[in-house]
């Protein structure tokens, strides 16, 4: 009696598992679903509906994708570039170096974790704009650069570098830069690619900030681009603009579908600070 | 004299190494904070008109400012209505894609994917749900005779139905750290408690959750932060509408910075929400401290 009756509460659970894992796919599903049918089946589930893609097409004639793409994936490799040296920079002089004032700047380092540029977006547009660089794509990119979060996750992993490699390095008469160059950048791996991960997948996805500082076709990211395209003043129909939208989360998700390991332990190692 | 000249050089060093990362910090985190506090007590410049020095007026604009205080009470609803129920679903979804499910993997994918799409992309694909007659939701509601509604029309709904996308779109960003807690529970604790006749609730109640106390309120912390800080989704689905009834504060934000180009009221609102942010920090920073502590 007693195992037949946790049987049912497993079996009941298994089924609530996947009831909720449906739901949870089901807006991706639906989007796709609509993507490669004709606008007649978007809410009709026949299964011999037929397949096509012209709504790709129209989406990608509309408006200009691949324009977005370039700006985005411009907007992420600068950002992420920006972002590394810096903090790899910065990260090093917090775990190997003691200078006055270090537990000062390390507090200030730390007020930028709870706020970041996002919420600041009133004094960084006049910013931005005191230094020319509205609409353009680093001006999307800089408020971002100097990452506390960054600096912070690269901090730990240099610190846990033993010193005796660094010992050993500077014997064989290596200077300060060439030993965190081939001692510590190299050890941190790990900690580069969480931390890319976890930036690229942001910067992909950010729309507040770009859409406050860009204006015109050349500089707007792929979120701008497609909130515009979305937008139901566009008079896109909802085929089209599934469409659109799949092609413009698809690099992102097709690489974490293939990475996902490397996507959830990034996102894990992000949050436990 | 040498050891002196030695450690000075390391002094320059570290702060030449600091230096870069340090400008863009103060240039867009802290001068923005200072600076937005500062420009709270001025007026906006105008056209012929420059700044000048208001006192409090612009704080006092804003407490009878009947939309900020919608805005604001819409936050709180907002924030308490999506994050129990976020974390609630995240601790389920842990516990069961931690334990014997079959298709596990796929399960879990489910559960995470909303977490890496863009808001704006999802938001798009929800305001088809939403919409009416056409829509899925209505669809769904015809087949139980419910009449047609317009959803994000109606200001009793609108909040609503923006809080069930941010559920939608967090509980598994949540539950990876669940996950990550859970799987560091050791197995023999479990093996231990059903030997001694513990059920798996009673062990899960007194055991698993205390346990994930650490966990629970880190999530809690952010996704409070969260709430007041992603409001990406407004831009497609309500634009704050109708009347304000789903605006949030940093839309709102938004709205009176680059609609109505009122500067020095919108950073008045924005050191609001600093305020906020600023408390939620403090919160979080005396929980690390006590975690470094237990280590």
């Amino acid at each position: 009696m007693m195992i037949r009756e946790s049987d049912w509460g497993h079996v009941l659970e298994v089924v609530a598992a996947w009831l909720l894992a449906f739901l949870w796919a089901a807006p991706l599903l639906y989007a796709t679903w609509a993507a490669f049918h004709p606008m007649d089946f978007v809410s009709r589930f026949d299964l011999l509906a037929p397949l096509t893609l012209d709504n790709f097409r129209s989406a990608w004639n509309v408006a200009p994708f691949a324009r977005y793409f370039l700006n985005t994936f411009m907007l992420v490799c600068m950002t992420l570039t920006g972002q590394i040296i810096l903090c790899t920079l910065a990260a090093y002089a917090f775990a190997r170096f003691d200078f006055p004032g270090k537990e000062t700047a390390f507090i200030l380092v730390l007020i930028q974790i709870m706020i970041m540029p996002d919420v600041l977006i009133v004094q960084n547009y006049l910013t931005t704009s005191k230094l020319g660089l509205v609409d353009t794509i680093l001006g999307i990119g800089l408020p971002y650069m100097g990452s506390a979060f960054g600096i912070f996750l690269l901090r730990q992993a240099f610190k846990q570098v033993p010193k005796e490699l660094e010992d050993a390095a500077r014997v064989e008469g290596a200077g300060w830069f060439s030993i965190l160059l081939k001692v510590y950048v190299p050890l941190a791996r790990p900690t580069y690619l969480a931390y890319g991960l976890v930036s690229v997948s942001y910067h992909w996805n950010n729309f507040l900030w770009p859409v406050v500082i860009t204006n015109s076709t050349t500089t707007r990211p792929l979120t701008v681009g497609l909130s515009i395209f979305g937008a139901p003043e566009s008079g896109v129909n909802f085929s089209v603009i599934s469409a659109g939208t799949l092609l413009a989360v698809s690099p992102l998700l097709i690489a974490f579908l293939l990475f996902q390991r490397q996507f959830v332990q990034s996102f894990m190692r992000s949050g436990i600070k | 004299m040498m050891r002196l000249d030695f450690k000075t050089t390391r002094w320059v060093y570290a702060w030449l190494l600091l230096l870069p990362a340090s400008v863009l910090m103060v240039a867009f985190t802290h001068y923005p904070i200072v600076g937005g506090i500062f420009s709270s007590f001025f007026s906006t410049p105008r056209q012929g008109r420059p700044s000048r020095f208001v006192g409090l007026d612009n704080y006092a604009y804003m407490a009878n400012d009947p939309v900020f205080w919608q805005v604001l009470k819409n936050n709180f609803i907002y924030a308490f209505g999506t994050i129990p129920v976020s974390v609630c679903l995240a601790l389920l979804m842990a516990v069961w894609v931690n334990g014997k499910l079959p298709g596990r993997a796929v399960v879990r994918t489910a559960y995470f994917t909303p977490t890496i799409l863009p808001m704006i992309a999802v938001a798009n694909i929800w305001l088809f749900f939403y919409t009416p007659q056409i829509g899925i939701l209505d669809n769904l509601c015809g087949l139980f005779g419910i009449p047609s509604h317009s959803w994000l029309g109606d200001p009793r709904t609108a909040l609503g139905c923006m809080m069930v996308l941010a559920v939608w779109k967090d509980a598994g960003f949540f539950m990876i750290f669940y996950l990550a807690a859970l799987q560091g529970i050791p197995p023999e604790l479990e093996e231990a408690a059903f030997i001694e006749g513990a059920g798996r609730w009673y062990f899960f109640r007194r055991v698993t959750l205390p346990l994930l106390m650490p966990t629970t309120l880190f999530v809690l912390v952010n996704s409070t932060i969260n709430s007041f800080k992603l409001v990406d989704h407004i831009f497609i689905l309500t634009k704050g509408g109708p009347d304000n009834a789903s605006s949030l504060l940093l839309y709102y934000i938004y709205e009176v910075a680059f609609g109505f180009w009122d500067t020095a009221y919108a950073s008045t609102l924005t050191v609001v929400l600093l305020f906020i942010l600023g408390a939620l920090a403090v919160t979080q920073f005396r929980y690390i401290e006590k975690r470094v502590h237990y280590q």
